[in-house]
């Protein structure tokens, strides 16, 4: 059994960037991708601000290569650019020779096209090829197709959490030898369906959104996908390849409250962060940055907050939300912020939470508001809370 | 590994309900899709919740209760479920709203309703159950990623026990999309006769199935399940074999030793191939099929399963399910093979024993 579960590589795209580099370049310079909408066709494209991926489907398609007759949905083009970019940088260059996997979150699957033609299906069955790309498995799949991943492929599905609830997944099957890699992480494209359904619950900011201030007003939603190669301890040794950091701790709890919000004191933050500091065997003073969910809405922010406090006191390490750089990236979301979490120990940085102005009257603390440099990141605490009370953490150590 | 199922929840087609019975009683459905046998909810949820739950939930609660009385645990290390698409009622409740009314005039509850992660949480609120929670989707790989994670948990000493669930609802719309594929048989169908028609496609169906699984073999328990393997896009019926083989030989049982594979035929000339392969190639014992009675869906992987332990529990494979008639031998059910696969690209297989 693999004791320890290293990443050894990353990939990413988002509204900030469309791959590592570019992300990291957008955070040194603050900013940010949330902005009006350009690509998604709805009412709301003047009134609500999103984080889209820049480039189009058709744009995706000619960079990757791809056939433009099959039915690609967009959470399966971002997903194979982010997939294809971890595989690279891990220096992979035979799939086959270690069994691998692929597990990648994704909730709104392929709704993106089915929304466009659902009145097809409907009627004349024109575009019916779409129909086998609208669950949450087509994406896995082609990704797995494209990245040449044969040995196992999973799709979760938690909603805000479902890419770090992949991660551990896959952590998990290391650990048993039952896979020696994972490429693990999620991809979300937004659509009209939950642009339409999170504004139903009135918890979308028509302005910038602001984590963890007093007067924030919810949150704006992003898309894109990010994945980590995750890799056993023996194929490490084995190979001597340089790996980015270790993942030390893993945390799933459930908050069973309520299908939409959290309890004030957010019980089942508290647990999923307790549980992965459980399993890392670190103690609270010890981890140095802590990548809230931070989403800007007023449930949420008093929750993790709160919960926060709970486990870590009144002065908690440095907090910062980057959902104010990518918007919520929903089922991605996990991936993107473990990716930022990763580049935070490699770069000894902390990243700004943007927007931030007027302290909660509820917490005894603020986030981090600008960009932190040569400062000490030896572990990460990366949290992922999502609709149906399914709270995720992460604990990204230096090696 | 030392897992095993100490209770069950099933709704389906069947009257699956009542665990002391097994397919005793045969539903024969008219119309062209098998939805489930629903059981009366008085007993297992309060009026009022039940007015505000769909179809699905209900069904999810219901089992759930259903399968965690029968294990006599209160509350499970762990709630993991799968499911292909799903909750489809409400996700086209509100897709249906927000084109038909162009994004305006909408209301929260079916989208709140129609994210796939709904079930492990409702089922979490009805039980306060604030432990491991978890939801997969990935077409015939949703319930069998489930069980996986939750087989994980218990092996690794990180639950005693869980709930586990699959999930599947088919609605008159979605039929109507689905008909419109080669996935479905254009003819008019008898589904107990799914076998005889040789032609493409199949018959759309629906179940939700709970199972409590834990780490030590108990009084009731049903069966062992020694091991799961799951086998992504194979080429050709000799890599399953392949698989098989190795799949056996880990776990120490050899083709030989099986007393009972149970086969995923769907009635779909396309994709049965490989289950008659086998059959007449692979394996020598005893057979048995059964989507002729639930149905094909993404999750009927956890129907398999149930039918798989209630065989063994019970000592006993129905007549309607028995597919080597002709040859069927009465034997000892010890060692029971399922082997299920999701239109040639998700192919899964339980090991599961006395």
């Amino acid at each position: 059994m693999s004791k320890r579960i290293f990443i050894t590589g990353i990939g990413i795209i988002s509204g900030i960037g469309n791959n590592v580099e570019e992300t990291l370049k957008s955070i040194r310079i603050g900013k940010s991708g949330v902005g009006k909408i350009t690509h998604l066709e709805t009412l709301h494209k003047d009134t609500i601000p999103v984080s889209e991926v820049k480039y189009t489907n058709d744009e995706l398609i000619a960079l990757l290569g791809l056939d433009s007759k099959e039915p690609f949905t967009r959470a399966t083009l971002m997903g194979i650019m982010a997939a294809s970019e971890a595989v690279k940088s891990a220096g992979i260059t035979n799939m086959r020779d270690k069994r691998t996997g692929v597990i990648s979150g994704t909730t709104v699957g392929g709704m993106d096209k089915s929304e466009q033609y659902y009145h097809d299906f409907l009627t004349t069955g024109e575009h019916i090829r779409y129909i086998e790309s609208h669950d949450c498995g087509d994406s896995t799949e082609r990704i797995a197709d494209y990245i040449n991943v044969k040995d196992f492929v999973s799709t979760t599905s938690t909603a805000c959490s479902s890419a770090a609830n992949s991660i551990m997944f896959g952590a998990r099957l290391i650990k048993n030898n039952r896979l020696d890699r994972v490429i693990a992480g999620g991809t979300e494209s937004l659509t009209k369906y939950h642009l339409n359904g999170f504004n139903t619950l009135m918890i979308l900011d028509r302005e910038l959104c602001k984590p963890f201030d007093e007067n924030r007003k919810g949150l704006n939603l992003g898309e894109g996908a990010a994945f980590v190669v995750l890799e056993s301890e023996d194929i490490v040794k084995e190979t001597g390849k340089k790996v980015f950091c270790e993942l030390t701790g893993y945390g799933n709890a459930c908050e069973a409250f309520h299908q939409t919000a959290s309890t004030p004191e957010g019980r089942g933050a508290y647990l999923a962060m307790k549980k992965a500091l459980d399993r890392s065997g670190l103690r609270a003073d010890q981890i140095d940055y802590i990548n809230a969910h931070g989403t800007g809405t007023e449930n949420n922010d008093i929750s993790e907050g709160r919960a926060i406090e709970a486990l870590f006191g009144k002065t908690p390490p440095p907090v910062s939300s980057t959902k104010s750089f990518t918007g919520h990236t929903t089922s991605a979301a996990g991936g993107v912020e473990a990716i930022l979490s990763i580049l935070a120990i490699q770069h000894n940085i902390i990243f700004p939470n943007m927007n931030f102005q007027q302290q909660m009257k509820e917490l005894s603390f603020k986030p981090i508001t600008h960009l932190m440099e040569n400062v000490k990141v030896d572990h990460v605490l990366s949290n992922s809370f999502g609709f149906g009370g399914n709270n995720s953490a992460l604990i990204f150590s230096r090696v | 590994m030392e897992i095993f199922i100490k209770g069950t929840g099933i709704i389906s087609p069947q009257k699956t309900t009542d665990n002391s019975v097994f397919l005793n009683d045969i539903v024969t459905h008219e119309k062209d899709v098998l939805n489930c046998v629903e059981p009366s909810y008085k007993e297992y949820i309060n009026p009022i919740q039940l007015r505000r739950m769909s179809r699905l939930i209900k069904m999810s609660i219901c089992a759930s209760k259903v399968c965690l009385k029968e294990a006599g645990i209160e509350n499970p290390g762990a709630i993991i479920s799968g499911t292909g698409l799903g909750l489809v009622e409400d996700t086209e409740k509100f897709l249906n709203s927000v084109l038909d009314y162009k994004e305006q005039f909408l209301t929260p509850t079916s989208f709140i309703q129609s994210t796939h992660n709904t079930i492990s949480g409702q089922v979490a609120i009805a039980l306060q159950c604030f432990n491991y929670n978890n939801t997969y989707s990935h077409r015939g790989f949703s319930f069998e990623s489930a069980l996986l994670d939750a087989m994980l948990l218990i092996h690794d000493k990180d639950a005693e026990n869980a709930l586990v669930g699959g999930f599947d609802e088919i609605t008159e719309q979605h039929h109507s999309i689905l008909k419109k594929t080669k996935w479905v048989k254009k003819e008019k169908v008898n589904h107990l006769d799914l076998l005889h028609y040789k032609t493409p496609g199949t018959v759309d169906g629906e179940g939700v199935s709970f199972f409590a699984l834990t780490g030590k073999r108990e009084e009731g328990t049903y069966a062992q399940i020694k091991n799961i393997s799951t086998l992504y896009k194979p080429k050709d019926f000799k890599e399953i074999e392949n698989h098989i083989e190795k799949f056996l030989a880990e776990n120490g049982v050899s083709k030989n030793d099986l007393d009972l594979v149970v086969l995923g035929l769907n009635g779909n000339t396309d994709t049965d191939g490989i289950y008659y392969h086998l059959t007449e190639n692979y394996f020598n014992t005893n057979y048995a099929y059964f989507k002729h009675l639930c149905g094909e869906y993404h999750t009927v992987g956890a129907f398999a399963l149930w039918f798989g332990v209630k065989c063994i529990k019970h000592q006993t494979v129905p007549e309607i399910a028995i597919f080597n008639k002709q040859t069927f031998t009465n034997k000892p059910i010890k060692n029971v093979l399922v082997y299920n696969h999701f239109k040639n690209i998700n192919h899964s297989f339980y090991l599961l024993n006395q």
